[in-house]
């Protein structure tokens, strides 16, 4: 006898998937997402896996998993804790069970959790038998055995049944949420088009989840998770590295500049280049390089040449690039560099998510070399940031460095998306030869905004010679004159500073103008803040959130905001690098909140250090 | 107009600087000469180099040039010429800047072989830096930085260019302007990465480095000048040859019962023959062969930026004209009303 069904209606869920990096969870964690997304929630993702390709089966360190909340409401951050949690095995309950709260709702794989399982995950007693789940509701079903039974006249070798397991969680997930397979059912058949009988494995057994869920007893609610009541417009999912590349795109074609990626391998900065060689029918030419060196150096070649030239890559390859940036500072060219920071130093965290690098990209270099910075703070914000790198690069002859990192790069997110036509054309600076004698074109001659023209190869008359040693004002020369030396020592600085006029004003994104206290920060925090001080707001607290996209130079208007409070908070995934700056410029005691554990900020987190200091 | 350009019309305004005697001097007048005569506008031309004392090329021809930073010229001119294959891009180099420090792009450049003409100013020592040991000085090399001689094996760059690949090496000297300048002239029409290793005396920090090769006493007995389709023949009155005895090479001498029909005749299309005449590389007055001059190597094959405009066309064509909006609205979407 079927028990009756209830419906619970939820705002927002917190679901964890955690299990082999073989299981599958990060691609039964995105079509999850994507199905959710196409139903009209709003959600955030954090992919969290580890940096072997297949670290050793069923341990803790090879677990892979992924996090996401969805809601009826507006989401920012894929969740403090988990309602739901997935365990495919003993590894993975072992790993995160202490991210689920209280009364939540723990989906194991029995199957995961026999004696070779629990001993690789170094149980000494068996969780399902033992009090650790005793603060949990739990649900229990041999998934491994069901997806064999699924499959059993298939003629699919074992090891092909046993991959699409994940596909009967999924299933399952979507009978418990209530939502329609077709999307996932659309991924498979294009993954698959090649390899019919793993198609219809993969979508046999997704099935066989759904029913399962629908005609067992074992279980008796459904939750019920809304449409989000979003702003009108057309919607679809972003991760912030496809974002970063869609930007780079459109900045080309803004410019009507040919598009050059030279880039070497690295993670998490590696979907960038993955995304753009896809794209070669937008002119895109895409060049995996010999190492971070050449990346960059092919860039300025190119960049040299008139193209849009960006290069990609994460803290250790910023380093190797360092001294080929002071390069492109002394030439004046446009240089878009992304840094996907990952946590540090040397090899560090590559899978991690870190913040570290804000000082690496302000002074990494010999010599007085500034760049201009700007940071995305969410993974859909990774697309205008990459379009405005590319604008002030572009417009302002220069290299502009951009900090994304590892959490905004693997996140995803519901987007807004722009037309093309509402994008704003990026203007540049080449050189007229018409307006030249012969030999009359001076290379370092600058307009009101310090910006020297672009002449490139092929413009006749305008031949010229430009290189590493110190220039000699308007002419470019070499020059070792100490006046002249100063002189364009502080006239690259005043340059930089010039951009003040070109980006927006510092906004206050929640709260009031003016108060108590502000929380100040820049990149992925963006998320748990702004849930954070949400909260704290509904709670009458005084508080407010700005958010820096402007690195160098800051907004001109900072100072002032800052001066609007009593107290400024810097949350960081570092230790303290933005907060130095701040003190720096503005000589005020601000307060830090460092988290330095290769993982994003939860909201509650920032709740507690406001609450703590309020 | 382009056609009436001379070498003149190549120089810049910037006095050069280099030591009084040096032989990039040499270097620098057949390039200008061999730009002027190639009829290319100035304005296509461009001039990458690295650092060292040849580095300061660029800023002494009148065309587009860049004197970038250690080691990577070679990067940055694939870079250039990936994105405008049409410009001529000359790369000055030397045995530090392109086989210490820029080592590896040096060899990625040749596999990928873009056409550009690599000029390598060997004079097997660090003139700028005042006179350290390079990767080409022989061992036991007796510099500032090795006072009691070098103890690396030093590197062969014919070897080290056919080791990766290229499409074409060649060899000459400073001190030959006519042979420097066809060499030049080959390097340029050769269709793909043109790899010309020139012996360059550095008079102050090593001078005599290749004395051997370049002294009247010396010159006909120790070095080879090889042409296509030619027998090897070396000597004060050409009586010496090289006779291959397997994949051995021989010299022998032609008025001791040997002909020109015995020897070795040069083919440059022929990798192996070409990695023997790279392996001709121990001390002639020490008991070895003849140094080796002219072409080594010279095969066509396809250029990295043909490949890669070939693939955005091709690209363009199989999945058409990239649609901004379509690629930013991506295969799913949504829309809340």
């Amino acid at each position: 006898m079927r028990m009756k069904e209830t419906q619970k209606e939820l705002k927002e869920i917190t679901i964890l998937f955690a299990g082999d990096s073989g299981d599958g969870m990060q691609l039964t964690g995105n079509e999850f997402a994507n199905t959710n997304a196409l139903f009209g929630n709003d959600l955030a993702t954090f992919p969290n896996f580890p940096a072997e390709i297949r670290a050793p089966l069923g341990t803790v360190a090879g677990v892979s998993g992924f996090q996401m909340k969805f809601g009826s409401t507006e989401v920012f951050t894929p969740g403090d804790q988990a309602d739901v949690m997935v365990a495919m095995n003993s590894a993975g309950l072992k790993s995160s069970l202490h991210n689920v709260r209280r009364d939540g709702l723990v989906i194991i794989n029995t199957s995961g959790f026999d004696k070779k399982n629990l001993k690789l995950a170094k149980y000494e007693s068996n969780p399902l038998e033992d009090d650790t789940l005793k603060n949990y509701r739990v649900f229990k079903m041999d998934i491994t055995k069901l997806t064999q039974e699924t499959l059993k006249d298939s003629g699919l070798a074992r090891k092909d049944v046993e991959r699409s397991k994940n596909m009967f969680v999924l299933g399952y997930l979507y009978w418990m949420f209530n939502r329609k397979m077709d999307g996932t059912i659309d991924f498979l058949t294009r993954k698959f088009s090649s390899k019919p009988e793993i198609l219809k494995a993969n979508l046999d057994v997704m099935k066989a989840g759904y029913h399962y869920g629908d005609t067992t007893e074992t279980f008796t609610s459904r939750f019920e998770v809304k449409k989000a009541d979003l702003p009108k417009g057309k919607y679809r999912s972003v991760m912030g590295n496809q974002a970063t590349a869609m930007g780079l795109i459109a900045a080309a074609q803004k410019s009507g500049l040919q598009l050059f990626y030279g880039s070497y391998p690295i993670t998490p900065a590696s979907d960038i280049l993955h995304e753009l060689a896809k794209h070669k029918n937008f002119g895109v030419k895409t060049f995996q390089a010999e190492d971070e060196i050449a990346a960059i150096t092919a860039c300025i070649g190119a960049s040299f040449g008139g193209a849009l030239a960006t290069t990609g890559s994460s803290g250790p390859g910023i380093a190797l690039k360092g001294e080929a940036l002071g390069l492109a500072v002394m030439l004046e060219i446009p240089l878009v560099v992304v840094n996907v920071q990952r946590g540090g130093p040397s090899t560090g965290l590559p899978t991690k998510t870190e913040q570290s690098d804000l000082m690496q990209a302000l002074y990494g270099r010999n010599g007085e070399a500034q760049t201009v910075i700007v940071a995305p703070s969410t993974p859909k914000d990774a697309f205008a940031i990459a379009f405005e790198a590319c604008r002030l690069a572009v417009e302002h002859m220069m290299p502009v460095m951009m900090l994304s990192d590892g959490y905004i790069a693997n996140g995803s997110e519901p987007w807004a998306f722009p037309a093309s036509a509402d994008l704003p054309a990026i203007t540049p600076k080449f050189a007229d030869p018409s307006k030249y004698e012969d030999k009359e074109y001076l290379p370092y001659k600058r307009d009101e905004n310090l910006v020297r023209e672009w002449a490139i190869p092929g413009m006749p008359g305008l031949e010229h010679r430009v290189g590493g040693l110190e220039k000699e004002d308007l002419t470019g020369n070499v020059s070792y004159d100490p006046d002249n030396h100063e002189y364009m020592v502080k006239i690259r600085a005043a340059k930089i500073k010039k951009i003040e006029d070109d980006i927006p004003l510092q906004a206050i994104d929640q709260g009031p103008e003016k108060g108590k206290l502000l929380v100040l920060a820049w990149g992925s925090p963006y998320g748990a803040i702004k849930t954070a001080v949400r909260q704290l707001l509904a709670e009458g607290y005084v508080v407010s959130h700005a958010h820096i996209k402007y690195l160098n130079p800051f907004p001109k208007n900072l100072g002032e905001v800052l001066g609007n409070f009593e107290q400024v908070l810097i949350p960081e995934i570092n230790d303290g690098q933005l907060d130095i700056l701040i003190r720096n410029k503005f000589l005020i005691p601000s307060k830090r909140l460092c988290k330095i554990k290769g993982l994003p900020f939860t909201a509650g987190e920032i709740i507690e250090k406001v609450k703590e200091i309020y | 107009m382009s056609d009436t350009l001379t070498a003149k019309d190549f120089a810049t305004d910037q006095d050069v600087r280099w030591c009084p005697g040096c032989g990039d001097y040499s270097i620098l007048k057949q390039a200008q000469s061999v730009v002027a005569e190639l009829g290319r506008k100035r304005e296509e031309i461009v001039f990458i180099s690295g650092i060292g004392c040849s580095s300061r090329f660029p800023y002494y021809m009148e065309t587009y040039g860049m004197h970038s930073i250690h080691g990577r010229a070679t990067s940055i001119a694939s870079g250039l010429k990936a994105i405008r294959p049409e410009l001529d891009v000359w790369i000055i180099t030397g045995d530090g800047d392109s086989l210490s420090i820029g080592g590896n792009h040096l060899i990625h450049l040749l596999r990928r072989n873009f056409d550009v003409n690599i000029l390598l100013f060997n004079n097997e020592i660090y003139g700028l830096t005042k006179g350290q040991y390079s990767p080409t000085s022989p061992i036991g090399t007796v510099t500032k930085s090795t006072p009691f001689g070098a103890l690396d094996h030093a590197f062969n760059p014919s070897a080290v260019a056919l080791g990766a690949d290229c499409s074409f090496f060649a060899r000459t000297l400073d001190r030959d302007p006519k042979h420097l300048k066809e060499i030049l002239k080959r390097g340029n029409s050769h269709p793909g990465a043109s790899l010309i290793e020139i012996y360059q005396n550095c008079n102050v920090f090593n001078d005599g480095a290749f004395f051997t090769f370049t002294d009247k006493a010396t010159k006909s007995g120790s070095t080879l000048f090889v042409e296509q389709g030619q027998p090897m023949v070396f000597g004060a009155e050409r009586e010496f040859g090289i006779k291959l005895d397997g994949f051995k090479p021989q010299v022998v001498n032609l008025n001791e019962g040997h002909s020109l029909d015995d020897l070795w005749i040069h083919d440059e299309h022929d990798y192996m023959k070409a990695t023997l005449l790279s392996r001709m590389f121990d001390i002639p007055s020490e008991g070895g062969l003849p140094r080796p001059f002219g072409v080594f190597y010279s095969i066509e094959r396809g250029t990295y930026e043909v490949a890669l405009e070939t693939q955005v066309q091709e690209a363009t064509e199989a999945l058409g004209k990239g649609d901004l909006d379509k690629l930013i609205a991506g295969n799913s979407t949504w829309e809340i009303k």
